[in-house]
Order: C-alpha cells, then structure tokens, then sequence
C-alpha cells in the first residue's frame, strides 16, 4: 500500500550524506510506506533532510517496524542516561 | 549493418523530452514510441510515489512494444529537476505530495502532446501503479480520455486517516465524472486498497453504469507488478500486462 502517512519536524544536528560529506540537516521527514531499497514489504523510513541544499542533501534509512521500534526504545534509553546538565 | 533510427517491424526508441504540464510549466518527461508510421494510440504512465524510476521506464517501453506511444511526465520536474528519483520522491513528500490539481494538469499536457505526434490515433488512455492508480482514476474523471488502468490506487473509495502531512482525498466526489472504461487490477492480500474497498469501487461504478471490469489475484498483495521488489508475483504480473494489452487493443486502436 501507499500509507501516505508523514510526519514532519525540525531537527538540529548533522548527518553524513552524498560523498561522504557532512552537512548540517535541518529537517526530518518520517513515513511508513514502501522502501525504496529494503527488502520488505513496507518499512519505517526516516528522511534527515536539507531542503536548502536541494533534494541531493538526505540521507535516508529504510527500517523494518520491528527495528524502528527497537531504535526508538534505544535512543530514549541513550538519553535517559545522560544527565541533564549535560543534554545542551 | 543496420542504421539507425531502425524503422524495422519491432523498432522502438525511447527519449527524454520535455512537455507543457499544469499551468503551461515544461516538465520533463520519458517518451517510447514504436518505429514506423502506422497509426497507435497513446497512453500516458504515471509513476508511483518512489518516483519517476527505472522500472516505470521500463513500463513505458513495454507499452511502446505493445505498439503505442507511451509517455511519464516526470511529475517531481517542478521541486527536483535532475534529482535522484528516491531524492525526488523524498523532496516532494516533504512537501505534502503532487497536487490533484497539478496531477491532472500534466496529464493533460502529456496526452495533448501525444495526440500531437505523427501517426497518432488521437485516442489515448492513461495507467498507473500505487498511488498513480488512484491519479489515473482521478485523471479519467477530469479529462476527456478513452481508457484508464488502476494498478492497486489506495484511497479512490475510503477514508483517508486524519493529521496526515500529505494531501490525499478519495475520489468519492469525482467518480460521477468518470467516462473511461475502467480496468482494475487488485492484490487479494492488500489492504490498501482492501478487496472490501475493490468491491465498494465495483459496487459503485454499476451503480452509474460505467464501462469497467476488475481483476483481483490470489496469493498477491500490493505492488505485485514491481519487478525489483520482494511483492512481485510473476503470476498476477503476467496475466495482468495481459489484460492491460486487451483493455487498451479494445479501447485505443481504430
């Protein structure tokens, strides 16, 4: 199916993308819909983005449900181990 | 040695071109054309949401080699000239999706140039895949054309979920205006559309009398045309380019 289903944010940070190079991205654009290059049906996919660099500037992860839910609990288990002070 | 253009039986080529779409905007566009002169329809490809890819490429030659001038309008020209088709798809995404609007406005322009070339019939159909089979009904509810294919279009009946960044309707309210015949070719395992959905169209389409007739394919779920990825079903597959090479003999020659 297309799911159509987007959600959009803000993001600060880089990534490393086309080339090799780092860029500073800005946007990120999450959807579960058919991969691209994942070999599943469907996957979880995740966009960092940005779209004032044209649309070269993205790098791209395609994740199974199972795997993005497992990603999810690790990055909040990453930041609930980091203390507060430290999280700026 | 053989020159080229071979205009010899069984002769195609293929080019990027650039059309007027939406609002008059050249847009970029893969055109196949079978060699020779004799007489063929059109049909215009819409891609899927991936984009404007190798594989739908691929679509418009077989269509050619099926014998009739086949185009896809690059429907990401506008946000992503030149882009990545998995970069362009991204991009737009981002921004909302392809207007229906604007969907309907570079259709037209890719079947005015099509009944534009030489040897041209004049008839033209239209087919898409995925979410270009939603667009190629919405297409044949807004445009005056002579055939259209849905490959497994989610969202022509049914209600889309609420707090999408996408824009997307069902074409509840533009299915009174359909006057292509209509073939449907539908996975049993999709859920989108559903075979509850499939039915919902049929049920509909008699209602109004619409020239229509629908396919549904066990042990297939969406997407069972696309070659390269793990949904493909060679059976559903090949009896579906069979009918679409039936549907379109019966609609677009003469």
């Amino acid at each position: 199916m297309c799911t159509y289903t987007t959600v959009k944010d803000t993001v600060d940070g880089s990534a490393k993308g086309p080339g090799g190079a780092w860029f500073h991205v800005s946007d990120v654009t999450v959807y579960f819909d058919h991969p691209v290059h994942a070999m599943a049906e469907h996957t979880l996919n995740i966009d960092f983005t940005d779209p004032g660099r044209g649309p070269a500037a993205r790098v791209a992860v395609e994740l199974t449900a199972e795997s993005a839910q497992r990603l999810v609990a690790a990055i909040q288990s990453a930041l609930a181990a980091v203390p507060a002070e430290m999280r700026v | 040695m053989t020159s080229y253009p071979d205009t010899s039986p069984g002769s195609l080529f293929a080019t990027t071109i650039s059309v007027a779409g939406h609002g008059g905007d050249q847009i970029e566009a893969y055109l196949a054309r079978p060699a020779g002169d004799a007489p063929r329809g059109g049909v215009v490809v819409i891609h899927h949401m991936p984009g404007y890819d190798r594989e739908t490429k691929e679509m418009v030659r077989h269509l050619a080699e099926l014998g009739y001038d086949a185009i896809c309008p690059n429907l990401y020209s506008r946000e992503a000239p030149g882009a990545d088709p998995a970069d362009a798809s991204a991009a737009v995404r981002a921004r909302g999706g392809v207007p229906d609007d604007r969907l309907v406005g570079d259709v037209a322009g890719a079947a005015a140039y099509l009944r534009s070339l030489p040897g041209a019939n004049g008839k033209v159909g239209v087919i898409g895949h995925c979410s270009g089979g939603r667009q190629s009904v919405l297409a044949a509810c807004r445009l005056d054309l002579d055939a259209a294919v849905d490959c497994y279009g989610a969202f022509v009946v049914g209600d889309v979920p609420p707090g999408l960044d996408i824009r997307v309707t069902n074409l509840l309210p533009d299915l009174p205006q359909l006057s292509a015949p209509l073939l449907g070719l539908f996975g049993v395992e999709d859920q989108h559309p559903s075979p509850e959905q499939v039915a919902e169209l049929g049920r509909i389409l008699t209602e109004q009398g619409n020239d229509f007739e629908f396919h549904s394919y066990e042990d297939a779920g969406h997407g069972f045309f696309a070659v390269n990825r793990p949904g493909y079903r060679v059976a559903a597959a090949n009896d579906g380019w069979e009918r679409i090479a039936a549907f379109f003999a019966k609609h677009l020659e003469g």
